[in-house]
């Protein structure tokens, strides 16, 4: 954004600067306001403790294991509602990205009323095959994958539209079936949607608490995630809270500026 | 031409959306339709206006029912309720949060707010203890404390930073279990939906909590001689923004009725 202002070499009317500037302090102040309280002195030794690692051990396992179920899941969801001709695709399509819009908590409540131990679901997984998954890293991991899917969806949706379709077609006059064409020749050329989906599900799910804490629980190393061990710090220790959200940050930040040159310029476009 | 206006219409009909919510949102916050009479700063000695009282979890059946009493004797008041973990309620109204009363579970909470000038004089109103609820069903045939110390047993406690959380470890240590939590939940009524649901074999909650839920699960005695109980004090704050309206909802929780209020749903005498 700040690239594109600079390049602007016209005057900027006041009517666009003022909430400009007032919309990037507003974004910029809160995490200037988290540095500057942060507990330099004692960080080392806040960061050293059992729950900062086993937390931000658990958060980046189980938002990347989410973000792989949700590629498994997504990108052939995707390719379905991209590739269908049915009229119910649409309803689908609206259906499957309710999540997008969800709050969160509203989605633990409903997996644990669907797959809790005496849930819709649930109660025949636990009783078939002994599978409980509340209060468990798997239950984690589904809630994760529950709120970071859409996105990915989503993103990859609009990259098999916008994917030359002649292509796939000359494959298929050659031969090839719909399997082999996706697999060697739509995908390859959707790979960098395919990132930017997955970096966007990773990131929501990193972040990801209510689904979390309702459907999953809290509990040291097991289910508690960054963001739970974040609030519940901020009710008996802030230093420890501040802590813990300075590793998110710059977590986020790392993963940011690592993928910024693949993932901004297609981004941008969703 | 169409398209760009209609694209443009539904945009300002969301930005009117928006808005209007957030107008509702507001608007409604001070509780029933006849707000929006917020007391003047201090001045009028009368008690009218919104009356914010940020209580415990557990106090949430009886300070409802308190908080209806004193609207119904004040005419003119609205009773703003607010529950969470009394460390979570703290550390909000030491963030500044606008409360004008504090009821807590705990005198560790309370003294936070004290020892911080947030708040003077409390007066402890009532008492309480934990008990092991159990769903109705009772799948894991729970019949004493000792029995969540058995493998496979799936228990809810509160977190150990809010009260509740720290009477159960009291508890388990003087009973001499060892107790490995399926979850480690925010606040009491959390751990009794998990076991109201059914998702955990059990829980630690608070007397008062097990009456209140009394249709939907059943209290296991608690042994003699490991109960513990915990003090409830309740304070006005010293930045209330309407000190009358504070003081005179202390004066009704602490009245021989709000104190009957109390009784009734199992909570001690003070």
């Amino acid at each position: 954004m700040a690239r594109a202002t600079a390049r602007d070499r016209r005057r900027l009317p006041a009517a666009l600067a003022v909430p400009a500037v007032a919309g990037a302090a507003f974004l910029v102040l809160p995490l200037i306001g988290l540095l500057a309280r942060a507990p330099w002195t004692d960080l080392g030794s806040l960061l050293r403790s059992p729950v900062v690692a086993d937390a931000l051990r658990l958060s980046l396992f189980c938002a990347t294991l989410a973000t792989g179920l949700s590629a498994l899941l997504g990108i052939p969801l995707a390719w379905v509602l991209a590739r269908s001709t049915s009229r119910f695709v649409a309803l689908l399509r609206a259906l499957v990205t309710v999540p997008l819009v969800l709050p969160p908590v509203v989605g633990g409540v409903a997996l644990l009323l669907t797959l809790g131990r005496t849930g819709v679901v649930g109660q025949y997984l636990d009783r078939w095959f002994g599978i409980s998954l509340p209060f468990t890293t798997a239950g984690v991991v589904v809630a994760e994958a529950f709120v970071a899917m859409p996105f990915l969806v989503v993103t990859v949706e609009g990259a098999f539209r916008s994917a030359d379709r002649g292509l796939e077609e000359a494959a298929a006059t050659l031969g090839a079936s719909r399997l082999f064409a996706l697999r060697h020749v739509t995908l390859p050329l959707i790979v960098p949607s395919l990132l930017a989906g997955a970096v966007l599900s990773w990131a929501r799910a990193l972040g990801e608490f209510g689904a979390t804490i309702t459907f999953a629980g809290n509990f040291p190393g097991r289910t508690q995630t960054m963001p739970i061990a974040v609030y519940l710090a901020m009710e008996s220790d802030p230093g420890a809270a501040i802590a813990l959200a300075l590793v998110l940050l710059v977590v986020s930040v790392a993963v940011l500026a690592a993928l910024r040159d693949r993932w901004l310029p297609r981004g941008g476009a969703v | 031409m169409n398209r760009p206006l209609s694209v443009r219409r539904a945009g300002l009909a969301i930005v009117a959306l928006v808005l209007s919510g957030m107008a509702a949102a507001c608007s409604s916050s001070p509780g029933t339709p006849a707000s929006g009479s917020s007391s003047g700063p201090g001045s009028t000695p009368a008690v009218t206006g919104t009356v914010t009282v940020f209580a415990a979890s557990s106090l949430k059946e009886t300070f409802t029912s308190i908080a209806k009493r004193f609207e119904a004797a004040h005419p003119g008041t609205t009773v703003v309720l607010s529950f969470a973990a009394s460390s979570a309620l703290a550390t909000q109204i030491t963030s500044g949060a606008p409360a004008d009363v504090f009821a807590s579970a705990s005198a560790k909470d309370m003294a936070t707010l004290t020892s911080a000038g947030a708040a003077t004089a409390p007066t402890t109103f009532a008492t309480n203890s934990l008990t092991v609820v159990v769903p109705s069903a009772n799948p894991a045939q729970i019949a004493s404390l000792a029995d969540l110390a058995r493998a496979g047993v799936k228990v809810a406690q509160c977190q150990p930073a809010v009260p509740c959380g720290v009477l159960a470890a009291k508890v388990l240590a003087t009973a001499g279990l060892t107790v490995t939590p399926a979850t480690l939940e925010p606040d009491v009524k959390s751990v009794l939906t998990k076991v109201r649901l059914g998702e955990v074999d059990a829980g630690l909650v608070y007397v008062t909590d097990a009456v209140a839920a009394a249709g939907s699960v059943t209290a296991v005695p608690m042994p003699a001689g490991v109960n513990a109980t915990t003090a409830y004090p309740i304070a006005a704050l010293s930045h209330a923004a309407n000190p009358a309206g504070a003081r005179a909802f202390v004066d009704a929780v602490v009245s021989a009725e709000g104190l009957a209020v109390l009784k009734a749903a199992g909570f001690g005498a003070p």
